[in-house]
């Protein structure tokens, strides 16, 4: 496959060349080595879980809609941009085999989550190395400047390969009709270059900003953005979807019209964007980012002595940044708002079935859809949040504060308060940007409230996240990572839920799918307050943890 | 005198690793106390026990008359520390990251402050990546210095200050302690202990020992003696205490106990002395005394050529 060049996105497999000329990529083999070696447990339990999903989902939905009469009945009730913006191009609706289903509702889910694996691993294999001094140490050994980031982006490729392969090779094996090898090939290959080119936006994103944390949000930014314009462009049926990789890759149409050629340039961007990153890495020093930092003030505002003071200081800027983010995302889905009820107004079994779900119009079912997409979005943030004092630990930087007046519990509660005040925050800023973009397209002002109040609906839910990363960090600092559960499968359940008709109750599991699906449903506060009881509980345990357990000292 | 600090046979495993294997350490209030040890010996583990930023998994420990586990807010109130790796924030100055960290102890002493980045010829504007090692342990003993703490735990506070900044250090630490401050200062390197301490304690395999003044430690110990004599000197290795005798023309080097080195340089001064030099027993010194025999079965060489 061409994807291994890419992968890598500069000369490094050129087996005939003289060796001098890849001096800067000396040692890049055995660094990879020792990247999978330290990945020998998350790049399966990613591989094999995202395997696993899809292949199970394939088979369910051949259980789920045996006839031709349940599929078309389906395909019907996925017309609407609510389910659209959700999952993928329209066309595939024209002939809904399971093959067509897989490609129209996990293609775009794949891509994302092979998205976030591979940023996760290149920001991990690169700039949280630099971060944390290491790669000072491996710099200096005989291993050429761009060994490290080489070896990071190969690391992803093998992951992202190997995920492809898994599902060109297991799709075929479940029997369903349909189902052929060429389409699974072609799945799983679209599948793999979504993965390669979020790795080679992560190359890019690791040489700009000293953090990896920082880092890893940039490039999931990007992936968030792509993700956003696809749905633009899907739900509203105008040409945006061709600006956003993401769209590319599900017109590909695998067990539809398997169309190859949407990959070449999704992974020419791949290539060209990773050798951006070699690039820029070139131009700045191990362990800096692109701009060199500036002078401060040589004394501290007073506020800034306090552990809420410190904490709010160390989350502001990720914070400000998704905000943005956030803010923008919510803009976008509500500026279709205006589109919601005028398109397919006279699909008869739509409405019915919106009816059934208690929405008063097409727009209010769309936003309770697409918020919940917003929301856990805004659990990203939150559990990003909540990895800070676990990253201010190992780093050794919160030896020093705890060695001062302030108590364990000050120093996480600080942190905690940052975190439950932030994801708030984000929730706020994405309710705005809908509200005031779906006022302004549905040109009916009251819609700014009822949607801002929509989107904060979902705050007990963000403080669920944030208590239950808490707890694990308090109890298991190791473990810490884990939080990453709670986003990741209310997004999967969100997601696949309603295809495979997949019991009410496994959506409860999940904080956000207690929410009320405001304002297509009717508030109820009763979740909402049981969500806030679980999630003081949950601080509770975590700051009682970590009262109790030696601090994790390098 | 009360003590300021009283570990006694304190205890810490990590896994299968007993870096605390009954430690018993006493500082009285007041003095300078070195702590010594090699890598790894334990240090740095005993000192984050005091601070309650681990908990023992046996023995005892009473930090000015508190439990540092249970009383540790109230403990960290009263003392400052200087960790052994200074880890900076990278967005907050070095001035920010002074008066916060004073803030969060308690009052924060702006002139005392202001004088400290002064004598350490600190930059307080930079931010925490841009500085070197150095300064960035400069940052953390100017925050620890700055505050009114009656105990200062110091692991390590020099290393990576430069030779004229070690002065500046040692200055302020003598200053601490005509104010009646309490140190508790680890180190790998005795004459930077033996210009500030009153006492020490050798640490090794998580365990003290050897405890008391410089002067019964040097006592135990032998001084390495360099001299280059007029005539050859002769019958040296006869003399009781000296040991390692080895000759080069007219140079000569040997190591001597302490309480012999009276005797052998009057032999050196009856061979007509053109100089002499005398190395006082180096840390390694010290410990090959206790480990000599560990060494050399290991296959290192042990005698006094082992040291500098
Ligand atoms: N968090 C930890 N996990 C596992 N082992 C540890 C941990 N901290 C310390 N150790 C082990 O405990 C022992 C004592 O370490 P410590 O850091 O106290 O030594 P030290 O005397 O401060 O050494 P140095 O002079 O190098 O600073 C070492 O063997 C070390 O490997
Ligand atoms: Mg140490």
């Amino acid at each position: 496959m061409t994807a291994t060049t890419t992968a890598t996105g500069t000369p490094t497999a050129a087996p005939g060349r003289p060796r001098r000329s890849s001096a800067t990529l000396a040692g890049t083999a055995a660094l990879l080595r020792f990247d999978l070696r330290r990945d020998r447990v998350r790049i399966p339990a990613w591989v094999l879980g995202l395997g696993l999903l899809t292949l199970a989902s394939a088979n369910s939905v051949h259980a789920v809609y045996p006839t031709a009469a349940d599929r078309a009945s389906i395909a019907h009730a996925s017309a609407g941009p609510a389910v659209l913006a959700m999952t993928g191009p329209g066309h595939y609706l024209a002939d809904y085999t399971w093959g067509a289903m897989l490609g129209h509702r996990l293609l775009g889910l794949l891509a994302v989550l092979a998205g976030l694996m591979s940023v996760l691993i290149v920001s991990r294999h690169t700039r949280a190395e630099e971060e944390s001094g290491r790669a000072e140490l491996v710099r200096s050994a005989a291993v050429g400047r761009h060994a490290q980031l080489a070896a990071a982006l190969a690391t992803a490729a093998v992951a992202d390969l190997a995920l492809g392969l898994l599902l060109a090779a297991g799709l075929p094996g479940l029997g369903v009709p349909g189902l052929d090898t060429g389409g699974a090939l072609l799945f799983g290959a679209a599948t793999a270059a979504a993965g390669l080119l979020f790795a080679a936006v992560a190359a890019v994103a690791v040489q700009v900003t000293e953090h990896a944390r920082t880092a890893s949000g940039l490039a999931l930014a990007v992936l968030g953005a792509a993700y956003a314009l696809r749905a633009a462009g899907d739900a509203g049926a105008n040409g945006l979807a061709w600006a956003s990789p993401i769209g590319w890759l599900q017109r590909t149409y695998p067990f539809l019209d398997d169309r190859w050629w949407p990959l070449l340039p999704a992974l020419a961007l791949a290539a060209a964007t990773g050798a951006a990153g070699f690039a820029l890495s070139t131009r700045r020093d191990v362990g800096a980012g692109l701009r060199a930092t500036r002078p401060g003030p040589p004394t501290a505002r007073p506020f800034l002595g306090t552990p809420l003071g410190l904490a709010l200081r160390l989350h502001r800027g990720l914070l400000g940044g998704f905000a943005v983010a956030l803010l923008l995302l919510g803009a976008m889905y509500g500026s279709l708002l205006g589109n919601a009820d005028s398109m397919l107004k006279d699909v008869d079994q739509l409405k019915e079935a919106l009816a059934r779900l208690g929405g008063r119009t097409l727009a209010d079912s769309f936003a309770a859809m697409t918020l919940l997409v917003v929301a856990v979005v805004g659990a990203v943030y939150a559990v990003l949040a909540m990895l800070r004092p676990r990253a201010e630990e190992t780093a050794g930087r919160a030896e020093p504060v705890l060695a001062t007046g302030v108590s364990r519990s000050g120093w996480l509660g600080g942190h905690l308060v940052a975190a439950l005040l932030g994801s708030t925050a984000v929730l706020l800023a994405a309710g705005v940007g809908f509200g005031l973009a779906g006022a302004l397209s549905t040109g009916d002002g009251g819609a700014f409230p009822r949607l801002v109040g929509a989107a904060l609906a979902f705050a007990p839910a963000q403080w669920v996240t944030v208590g239950f990363a808490a707890a694990v960090y308090g109890w298991l600092p190791r473990a810490t990572p884990l939080a990453w559960l709670v986003p990741a499968y209310a997004f999967v359940i969100g997601y696949l839920g309603p295809l495979l008709k997949l019991p009410s109750g496994l959506e409860r599991l999940s904080p956000f799918g207690q929410v009320p699906r405001l304002p297509a449903a009717a508030m109820d506060w009763t979740p909402l307050a049981a969500l806030t009881l679980v999630a003081a509980a949950l601080i509770a345990l975590a700051l009682a943890g970590f009262r109790r357990r030696d601090l994790d000292l390098r | 005198m009360t003590k300021a600090i009283t570990l006694s046979g304190l205890r810490k495993t990590f896994g299968r690793t007993a870096a605390l294997d009954g430690l018993d350490l006493t500082v009285e209030t007041g003095e300078v106390h070195g702590f010594l040890g090699p890598n790894g010996a334990g240090k740095s583990t005993a000192i984050r026990v005091l601070l309650g930023l681990l908990r023992a998994d046996g023995g005892s420990a009473r930090l000015l008359g508190k439990d540092p586990w249970h009383d540790a807010v109230e403990l960290h109130r009263r003392l400052a520390y200087v960790p052994g790796d200074v880890e900076l924030w990278p967005n907050l100055t070095g001035g920010e990251a002074i008066d916060l960290l004073s803030r969060l102890r308690g009052r924060l002493d702006r002139r005392r402050r202001d004088e400290l980045i002064e004598r350490f010829d600190l930059d307080p504007t930079k931010k925490g990546r841009s500085y070197s090692k150095g300064n960035r342990q400069k940052v953390a003993i100017v925050a620890a210095l700055a505050s009114d703490a009656e105990l200062l735990l110091l692991d390590e506070p020099t290393s990576g200050l430069d030779p004229l900044m070690e002065v500046v250090f040692q200055d302020v630490v003598r200053q601490a302690r005509g104010q009646g401050r309490t140190v508790l200062l680890s180190s790998h390197l005795l004459d930077e202990v033996e210009k500030l301490g009153d006492r020490v304690s050798i640490i090794r395999h998580g365990r003290v020992v050897q405890t008391g003044s410089l002067g019964e430690l040097r006592h135990l110990t032998r001084t390495t003696v360099e001299a280059e004599t007029h005539r050859p000197v002769t019958g040296l290795e006869t003399l009781e205490g000296v040991h390692g005798v080895r000759t080069e023309g007219a140079r000569v080097r040997f190591a001597v106990d302490g309480a012999h080195l009276d005797a052998a340089v009057r032999r050196l001064g009856e061979a007509g002395l053109r100089s002499l030099v005398s190395h006082p027993p180096t840390l390694e010194e010290l410990m090959l005394r206790h480990y000599g025999d560990e060494l050399a079965a290991n296959g290192h060489p042990v005698d006094g050529e082992a040291a500098r």
